[in-house]
């Protein structure tokens, strides 16, 4: 087994009486991609938050590329990518600017930016949009563009919440491309998706339910254990009882 | 170092290329200036006075010409009785009226006193007192100079002057109140503006991810509009001295510091806002109403804060543009320097470091 990137042991994070997040517990290694599902309100967001050190949990131990989350979430911010649902590129920012922006502050080497730029540009094939301001291209181009700023600074993790929402099928699929190439690199991706065919894709998948992990496996052995044909099954099976839903 | 220039210069971009933004903030001063300077005058010019001479007598002429050759009124004279002058007044073509008694020349020979009405218009008071006042000056110069052969016994002339703007140059007063007003909307309302779209925008969450520290994020954020309510003071400051003919009699150097004091004031009242709300419109709703109203009412620029009842008194002390306009009146206008003014700064020092100290604290505890 590869080196473990992310761990968590009992990780607890309390508003109030309420546990948005209760005991979970789970290791992600090296180049894996790790699927985090959950109906809306199941504690996802709450978990991935405190992973990327931007809150502290309540109680329980976690650490994300070697560092404590409860003391080192600096160190942490400079290991990891992160892109969220809501679409998070700036749209009166041309292509290039943004990629220089978001460089700049995740601290690419100015010695670098301007060639690695270019070279992603023309890896996206955005040549003639460079110079175009971003609100201008189609929202596909934009998940993809967001997903390469995301990890352009070569972090050693990305965490990806709900990145496909609102794409289409083909562009879904491309993206995926996208994150195996990242996970070939060595990436570690963390990825939450309601898309039950996304979680098909993922190595393995944690399904949360109320604030706790119901189930950690690969999508294979998860099918195999509930008899099932498919995961959108297997997560029916697990979601229904739910207590909590909506946000 | 080289996240923060990159992140002031993405800034800069953002503002320059909305279209909103830059009209608000150098369109915006322009337009109150010229509002201000030239439609909203208090001064009374060329009003029609409708004079009815009832006397028809060399003293009723005289003082007629006397009121026709001041620039304050436009001579209506007609033949029309009391009765037609209230008509005129409601249908609104008279404003005011003068009428002189059948028996005015003969009254002031004989008798030594005479007497004149006056009516005015009094659902606008403040014209009216002021048509009152002229035709009372006037009246009262015409009476000391048919007397003068057989001087009064006692003669009391008032020889008014108004310190620190003789001409009653209008401009003077309400310069440092749109310095106030617009400095206010610029870097209030525009700050939690960008703010609250970032966390929008979902770049927010973007940012606070990266190791770009959070305080850092603000900082940056706060910086370019610094920079640009600066560009805007100087901007204001040219057109009042080139088209309004003010002069800045204190310390340039002292007006900017001063200045720069109330945009950090202002920033942080705008970072405090956009910590207290997720939408563009609500941090602009709560700016203009929350920021610019009082600011307007409770400066002391459009209306004499003297005259209010003392509890809005005690409300404009927290109000803090109210200690930058009498600061900006003090060394623009009368040219004093800082000893006059520091208890001013202070107080205004005292605002700022405690709305900077809640909207930071605010900032993080919201994060964690």
């Amino acid at each position: 087994m590869a080196d473990k990137v992310i761990t968590c042991k009992n990780l607890t994070k309390k508003f109030g009486d309420f546990y948005a997040v209760h005991n979970i517990s789970f290791d992600v290694s090296q180049g894996e991609i790790f699927g985090f599902l959950g109906a809306n309100g199941a504690g996802k967001t709450t978990a991935m938050r405190i992973l990327c050190g931007l809150s502290y949990p309540t109680s329980g131990e976690a650490s994300v590329a070697g560092f404590d989350v409860y003391t080192q979430q600096e160190r942490i911010k400079q290991n990891i990518g992160y892109m969220s649902q809501k679409f998070s590129l700036y749209e009166n920012l041309t292509v290039l600017e943004n990629i220089t922006f978001f460089g700049g502050v995740y601290g690419v080497p100015a010695a670098q930016l301007k060639e690695r730029s270019r070279q992603l540009i023309a890896k996206l094939g955005l040549t003639n949009e460079a110079k175009k301001l971003v609100a201008s291209l189609p929202l596909g181009w934009k998940q993809k563009l967001a997903f390469s700023v995301a990890i352009f600074h070569e972090p050693k993790i990305v965490f990806l919440d709900e990145p496909t929402g609102g794409v289409d099928p083909v562009t879904r699929r491309q993206f995926w491309d996208m994150i195996y190439e990242a996970a070939a690199n060595g990436i570690t991706v963390f990825v939450t998706t309601h898309y039950m065919d996304e979680a098909e894709y993922c190595d393995r998948v944690t399904i949360m339910v109320d604030g706790k992990v119901e189930a950690l496996d690969s999508p294979g052995n998860l099918k195999s254990r509930f008899d099932v044909t498919s995961m959108d099954e297997v997560f029916y099976r697990l979601a229904r009882n739910a207590v909590r839903s909506g946000d | 170092m080289k996240q923060f220039l990159v992140f002031i210069r993405k800034e800069f971009f953002h503002v320059f290329r909305d279209k909103r933004t830059l009209l608000i903030m150098f369109g915006l001063p322009l337009v109150q200036i010229v509002l201000f300077g030239f439609a909203l005058t208090s001064e009374v010019k060329n009003i029609t006075l409708t004079v009815i001479d009832n006397s028809r007598d060399l003293n009723s002429r005289q003082l007629t010409d006397k009121i026709k050759s001041s620039s304050y009124f436009v001579v209506n004279e007609s033949n029309i009785d009391y009765n037609d002058v209230l008509k005129l007044f409601k249908k609104n073509e008279a404003k005011c009226a003068l009428i002189f008694p059948s028996r005015f020349g003969d009254d002031l020979k004989h008798n030594g006193k005479a007497q004149i009405q006056i009516l005015t218009d009094g659902s606008d008071p403040n014209t009216a007192k002021t048509v009152v006042n002229y035709i009372s000056n006037i009246t009262s110069a015409y009476q000391q100079e048919i007397s003068n052969g057989k001087p009064l016994e006692y003669v009391i002339t008032p020889e008014p002057r108004m310190l620190y703007n003789e001409e009653g140059n209008g401009s003077l007063n309400f310069i440092p109140g749109v310095m106030a007003l617009v400095l206010m909307i610029v870097s209030t309302a525009l700050t939690s503006v960008s703010v609250v779209k970032e966390k929008e925008l979902g770049t927010m969450e973007i940012l606070l991810v990266s190791p770009f520290k959070p305080l850092m994020v603000l900082i940056s954020k706060a910086v370019p509009y610094l920079i640009l309510s600066l560009l805007n003071i100087i901007m204001i400051l040219v057109l009042a001295v080139f088209v309004l003919d003010v002069t800045i009699k204190g310390s340039i150097i002292l007006l900017f510091l001063e200045s720069m004091l109330f945009i950090i004031t202002c920033l942080s009242l705008g970072l405090m806002i956009s910590n207290t709300t997720n939408s563009q419109q609500t941090a602009l709703l709560l700016s203009m109403m929350g920021m610019m109203l009082p600011t307007m009412i409770f400066t002391g620029f459009m209306f004499p804060l003297e005259n209010m009842p003392k509890v809005f008194q005690w409300i404009s002390n927290i109000i803090p543009s109210r200690w930058y306009f009498l600061i900006i009146k003090a060394v623009m206008l009368k040219g004093l320097g800082f000893g006059y003014v520091w208890k001013e700064t202070l107080i205004l020092f005292g605002m700022t470091v405690l709305t900077l100290t809640i909207a930071l604290k605010n900032f993080k505890t919201r994060l964690s």
